[in-house]
Order: C-alpha cells, then sequence, then structure tokens
C-alpha cells in the first residue's frame, strides 16, 4: 500500500508539481488542440501561446505571494 | 536550389544535433545531484557501503532499461508522441518555472556546495555505521543514484523513442554521465563549478519545447517548417522567459526591502 501511494505522489509531483493551475490548463490546451487539428483547424500556434500564458501567469502568481 | 529530400534531411540533422545537445545537458544535472549525494556521503561514511549502494542502484536501472526498450518499439510512434509530449512538458514547465523564479531572484539559487554540506552532515549524524556494511551509506548513495538515474532513463527513453534515435539518446547520457563523473572524480568535492542553474534554466527551454512540439505532433498538429519548427519553439520561449526574468528582476529591486524580506 506504502508503495502505491509514493508511485502515485512521484507521478502527482511529476505532473502537477507546485501550481495545479498549469497542470489544467495544458490539459485544456491540449484538448484544443485535438479538436482544432482533428476538425482540420490550423493549431500549431495554440500550444506554444498557451505554454506562454501559463508560465508567466504561473511565475507572477509565485512572485506576488513570496515577492 | 535544394532538393527537398536534401532539405528534409540537414532538418533531421539538426533535429539530432539539438536531440544529443538536449539529452546530454539534461543527463548532465541529473548527474550532478546524484554525484554530490553519493560525494557526500562517500566522503563521511566511507567509500566500501556507498560503492556498493551505486553500483546497486545501478543494475536496477539497467534492468528498468531492458524492459521498458522493447515495449516502446510495439506503441505507434503518432500515440507515444503525444504520451510523451504530454509528460514531458508539464515536467519541462516545472524545471523553467523554477529556473524564472530562481534567475529573478524570487527562489534562492541551488547552491551544489550546500547540498553536498548538508549531505555530509546527515551522514555524519546518522547511526548504523556496522563492521560490514554501512546501511545508512548504502542507502542513501542507493536512493540518490536511483532517483536521478530514473529521471536521466526519463529524458533517454522519451527523447529516444520519439525520433526512434534511442541510441543517439543513450550515448548522449552516458557522455553526460561519465564527464560528470570523471570531474567529480578529479575534484573530489562540491561540484560548484558547475553552473547548475544555468544549465537548467537551458535545459528547461529545451524539455518545455519538445514537450510542444512532440505533443502538437502527436495531437494532429502540422508544424509549419516540419523538423524545423523545434528551433522557433526554443526561440520563442527562450525570449519569453528572457523578457519575464528581467521584468521580474527589475520590479524585485523596486520593492521596498521590507516588503522583500
Amino acid at each position: 500500500m506504502r508503495y502505491i501511494r509514493s508511485f502515485g505522489l512521484f507521478w502527482w509531483d511529476y505532473i502537477v508539481g507546485d501550481d495545479w493551475r498549469v497542470a489544467a490548463g495544458l490539459a485544456l490546451a491540449f484538448g484544443l488542440t485535438w479538436l482544432l487539428a482533428h476538425n482540420g483547424i490550423a493549431a500549431w500556434w495554440l500550444l506554444p501561446l498557451a505554454v506562454a500564458v501559463l508560465l508567466v501567469g504561473s511565475v507572477r502568481r509565485e512572485s506576488r505571494s513570496g515577492g | 536550389m535544394r532538393e527537398p529530400g536534401a532539405a528534409r534531411a540537414a532538418g533531421a540533422m539538426r533535429t539530432d544535433v539539438i536531440l544529443f545537445v538536449t539529452t546530454f545537458f539534461a543527463s548532465a544535472v541529473e548527474a550532478v545531484e546524484a554525484l554530490t549525494i553519493a560525494l557526500g556521503v562517500g566522503v563521511v561514511r566511507g567509500w566500501r557501503s556507498t560503492l556498493v549502494g551505486v553500483v546497486a542502484a545501478t543494475i536496477v536501472l539497467a534492468a528498468i532499461v531492458a524492459a521498458l526498450g522493447p515495449v516502446l518499439r510495439l506503441i505507434p510512434i503518432g500515440t507515444l508522441r503525444f504520451v510523451v509530449g504530454a509528460l514531458l512538458l508539464p515536467f519541462g514547465l516545472q524545471w523553467l518555472r523554477k529556473a524564472v523564479l530562481r534567475a529573478s531572484g524570487y527562489k534562492p539559487v541551488h547552491d551544489e556546495g550546500a547540498a553536498f554540506a548538508r549531505e555530509r552532515e546527515q551522514a555524519s549524524a546518522a547511526s548504523g555505521r556496522g563492521p560490514r556494511m554501512d546501511w545508512y551509506a548504502f542507502t542513501a548513495a542507493f536512493k540518490g543514484v536511483f532517483l536521478e538515474g530514473l529521471e536521466v532513463i526519463f529524458i533517454v527513453v522519451t527523447f529516444g523513442s520519439t525520433q526512434r534515435q534511442l541510441g543517439l539518446t543513450a550515448a548522449a547520457a552516458a557522455a553526460a554521465v561519465v564527464l560528470v563523473v570523471a570531474i567529480g572524480v578529479v575534484v573530489r568535492g562540491p561540484l560548484e563549478r558547475v553552473p547548475e542553474n544555468a544549465l537548467k534554466y537551458a535545459v528547461g527551454v529545451l524539455l518545455t519545447s519538445f514537450g510542444i512540439f512532440w505533443g502538437g505532433e502527436g495531437a494532429g498538429v502540422e508544424w509549419p517548417g516540419s523538423d524545423f519548427a523545434v528551433l522557433g519553439i526554443i526561440g520563442f520561449l527562450g525570449l519569453v522567459s528572457f523578457v519575464l526574468t528581467r521584468r521580474l528582476r527589475r520590479e524585485l529591486a523596486l520593492k521596498p526591502a521590507t516588503a522583500r524580506a
């Protein structure tokens, strides 16, 4: 049981880390990209833009709370 | 004028070089962390049990690689790219986020020297040094090498499998580990000379960029410029994080000292 728990914690830390909003935003961006691409709409711009927005937002939140 | 085939080959060649460099530096960062732990424990508790721990962890890691390798070849490349990209992206973005916070002064800079001293202190404070086997030294060395080694495997497997270049990424990781260990043997102390934080910043940009590229490709995106698109993504993310770091640094400098404390 302890191993399952630590295995789960490892993956939680690996994917979600310090900011769950980033992981949720990435999941949303992937979903949107898949939807656009499979409906014949150019979606190459979406992921880079989403990552930039998520990075800025997350760093800003951290700097305001800890800075 | 260049033929399309030649242009494609040049693009693939460039991707291979970036792949090698990224794997090399990402593995070097992990190797530095593992070596810092092993050196700290070894200096204080003795080398015999520490080295047994390092070797045991290496054997377990090799078994994991042997089990993972054949399975990966059976998965369709599109699915593999999507899964790898989706896993690599949050991982890389966490590195980049922390690197930006460190570079702008909002997080303390990771100090390998302090990590080495801390490890040494914990090792000398711990009891359990037996006449034959020092289990503290064994466990600490095993844990450090195993956990950091797992991360190296993750990097090698994800980067290698998506481009069907497992040999190339394994060679890059092996070169990084050998180089870091060689430096460790020569200096026999904390690896302060390796600029780990700058390295982490660059690797964060690279991991995130490859995560976007492969994740997007797996989700059905057709990148403009094909393989060359990854260079554009690296440039874009590098610029965004650079501007963000500068802005944050300026804001921190303008804050009154009481607010910063």
